[in-house]
């Protein structure tokens, strides 16, 4: 340095953690890779090219109106609307058509995401919010799962099945008992591993689980949201199966079903959507279990994680309120 | 960096320059006028009221003038300029490296002590110690915590000082103790100074009531209610002292201040300054003057590296940034650490992604980002309500913030804004 430079004079602290929201974001992607995986090995073709598609178009999508709409600089490299891409992929099925692919990505990022302020100013989870759209938008579309395996090489001409909760849920409002439809459910070893109809990130516990690891490795997610979530269903079905197991199915099995696991790995721990503090993630999380569990069981829909996330969305701002991280000397201890 | 470089002297600069405000409280009364030959060690400026220091000329020479200089914020502050010529001291000072050991001196000779001979908490905050020795009427101390914690990442000069003045600093501890009259004094050390804790440890034994305490590593452990809560398990409450829960922290750097001007005779004219940086070639612990430059300390250090961008007055967390290098050393100036120019600018801030991680680094259980968020809509009475001023400006939200966000800025604005309203309630 010469003396004619100038000191730099600021605040401090003078230094900083090396942790910044894109190795954040990218370490969310990172641990999606095994569910991604999955889904190529049973739906192939059409989950490549559901994934691609919804990721190209949220970015575009966040490109788009933070430089026209919203007339600021794009912060397309963080990495989030990346993310938000490949969660809205892992929440459709593999034979949805482009078009609406497009337009999930454009309610996810440009109503759920930008119209709040972009990156961290959104209420809502984004990817959910694009999948619940397109759920009642098109519902037909929207619950015809292509097989796994069977349909790896095809994409909008897949063969469809029923989920194995579809298959529950029809069954038992037709009557029909319990056990005889539990066989034609894969056996929860297959159901464990992904081998079932379904949105395509969401068939494999296995794979998702590992995600789930990797991101409490990397200090992305704590446990509190997770465990509640999973905690909750299995204590809920698990007493109305003790109760009448002709009836209910087991816990093991609404684990493995559906997409609890997505929901409680990688949904419900979006940081700009869920609580602050440990305890308000539990009653987050305890509350999507509770819910999901009673649209699953007594609702109209098969499954309600969807749901769920973003009604307990909106409490965030009220636990977050009212939940409060444990101060420092607030016990009197001169008492 | 600098933990295994021995404490070295600093030779002395050519002028010195003494801030009447060296310490928390009313700045001093100068004593001396334009001109006047004082030798070291020799009272210059007076204390003026309680909370305030005596300071004492730290060279031989002739005052130059009595004119403001620029302190460590930048702003010329009131300040004793010195023309060095030789190091003659004031007769009486024993300078040698003899171990006194206290005969019967009293309470009230070792706080009378501790006052003429300008001590103040060494640690950093440097609030007068003999203020801190005096407990108020009422309450009573138990127990007397002794901050071996290197405040800050990067500092050493109390490694050092725990290292090679062991037996002095348990002396000083000792002083302390009779003035506070507590039976009992524990010395906090984080588990990363093994040496330290072994040293001090097997010397404690030979005196009575003193332990060593090892520490979790983990900043910010020397936090005075950190370290109490470490040491104790108690809280100090919300906007409360120390001295609420039965106890007075002292820095080791104090303690060792303590018995040289106790048993010494000696004032605080000079102190440990950690000089760092990753690219200096000589990171050193060096005994400096009070009022020599920080130029000279760094010169010392092999000299300003190239490509440095930033001189901190303190540790990276919470320091102050120098505007110049000609400022002196205080008694509060605990290190200077010298940062590469690719490490001294702030990163682009970017939204609040509500990540938590804020609110699981503040020590005091605060929501930093909430408090900026009601800092930017200068809602000053929610701050209040959300214990701002419970923040000890640690600076861990900040340094952990992935979006860069300046937590700890809006934090301060939001401080400085409830302190007015708080004092406009009460007038």
């Amino acid at each position: 340095m010469s003396s004619n430079d100038l000191l730099t004079v600021s605040h401090s602290p003078h230094v900083h953690g090396s942790e910044s929201v894109q190795k954040i974001m990218y370490r969310v992607l990172f641990a999606m890779v095994p569910a991604f995986a999955v889904s190529l090995i049973f739906f192939g073709l059409g989950a490549l090219i559901v994934t691609g598609v919804a990721v190209i178009s949220c970015m575009a999508f966040e490109y788009l109106i933070a430089r026209f709409l919203m007339k600021v600089k794009p912060t397309l490299w963080d990495g989030s609307a990346a993310v938000t891409g490949v969660l809205l992929a892992f929440n459709i099925p593999s034979n949805l058509p482009v078009w609406m692919i497009v337009v999930g990505s454009l309610v996810a990022i440009g109503v759920a995401k930008m119209s709040f302020g972009g990156l961290g100013k959104n209420p809502f989870n984004p990817a959910l919010a694009g999948r619940v759209f397109l759920l009642v938008s098109f519902p037909v579309q929207m619950t015809s799962w292509p097989k796994a395996i069977e349909s790896r090489f095809a994409y909008l001409d897949a063969t469809t099945g029923a989920t194995p909760l579809g298959i529950l849920k029809e069954g038992l409002k037709n009557g029909q008992p319990l056990a005889d439809l539990m066989k034609d459910i894969p056996e929860y070893s297959q159901m464990f591993l992904g081998n079932m109809s379904g949105s395509l990130g969401e068939i494999s516990a296995l794979a998702l689980l590992i995600g789930g690891l990797y991101m409490l490795w990397k200090k992305v997610i704590t446990w509190h949201t997770p465990v509640s979530i999973l905690g909750t269903v299995v204590v809920f079905t698990g007493l109305l199966w003790l109760i009448n197991p002709d009836k209910y199915a087991d816990p093991v099995f609404h684990l493995f079903a559906g997409g609890i696991m997505l929901g409680a790995i990688f949904m419900a721990t979006d940081m700009v959507t869920s609580p602050m503090t440990p305890v308000g993630q539990i009653i987050f999380g305890v509350g999507i279990g509770l819910i999901t569990c009673i649209i699953r069981i007594f609702g109209a829909y098969p499954e309600g994680v969807s749901f769920a996330i973003l009604i307990m969305n909106a409490f965030v701002p009220l636990i977050d309120k009212y939940i409060k991280p444990k101060r420092f000397g607030e016990v009197k201890t001169n008492g | 960096m600098a933990s295994g470089s021995a404490i070295i002297a600093l030779p002395l600069p050519e002028t010195v320059c003494i801030h009447l405000s060296q310490h928390l409280g009313a700045p001093a009364n100068p004593l001396v006028n334009k001109g006047d030959q004082v030798r070291t060690g020799q009272l210059i400026a007076a204390s003026t009221g309680f909370v305030s220091a005596n300071i004492h000329s730290p060279v031989s020479g002739v005052v130059q003038k009595i004119e403001p200089a620029p302190d460590a914020t930048g702003y010329p502050r009131p300040a004793i300029w010195i023309e060095v010529k030789g190091d003659e001291w004031v007769e009486g000072i024993d300078r040698s490296d003899d171990l006194i050991k206290p005969n019967g001196i009293s309470r009230e000779d070792i706080i009378d002590r501790i006052r003429e001979m300008g001590i103040v908490g060494l640690g950093g905050a440097t609030f007068p110690t003999h203020v801190k020795v005096s407990v108020p009427k009422g309450k009573k101390a138990g127990l007397l915590i002794i901050n071996g914690v290197e405040c800050e990442p990067f500092l050493t000069s109390d490694h050092r000082l725990m290292l090679e003045k062991s037996d002095e600093i348990l002396t000083g501890i000792t002083l302390l103790m009779r003035a506070l009259e507590v039976e009992k004094a524990i010395i906090g050390i984080e588990r990363n100074k093994p040496d330290a804790i072994d040293i001090l440890g097997r010397l404690a034994a030979k005196y009575t009531g003193i332990s060593v305490c090892p520490l979790k590593v983990k900043y910010p452990q020397g936090g005075e209610k950190q370290l109490i809560k470490a040491v104790t398990g108690r809280e100090v409450p919300s906007l409360g002292l120390p001295i609420d829960v039965g106890v007075v922290v002292q820095n080791v750097g104090t303690a060792f201040a303590v018995y040289e001007a106790v048993l010494k005779n000696k004032p605080l004219v000079e102190r440990v300054v950690t000089v760092t940086g990753k690219k200096l070639s000589k990171p050193s612990n060096f005994l400096v003057r009070i009022g020599t430059p920080v130029s000279k300390l760094i010169e010392a250090a092999g000299g300003l590296p190239d490509g440095s961008g930033k001189v901190i007055n303190g540790g990276p967390m919470m320091g102050k940034a120098l505007p110049l290098l000609g400022v002196p050393v205080t008694k509060g100036t605990s290190g200077i650490v010298v940062m590469p120019v690719t490490e001294s600018l702030r990163q682009p801030v970017m939204n609040c992604i509500r990540c938590s991680r804020c609110n699981q680094a503040c020590p005091m259980g605060l929501e930093p980002y909430l408090l900026m968020s009601l800092g930017e809509a200068k809602r000053w009475d929610d701050m209040e309500s959300a214990r701002t001023l419970d923040c000890m400006e640690c600076g861990s939200c900040s340094y952990t913030c992935p979006s860069h966000r300046p937590l700890l800025d809006y934090i301060r604005v939001g401080k400085a804004n409830v302190n007015r309203l708080i004092k406009a309630r009460k007038s």
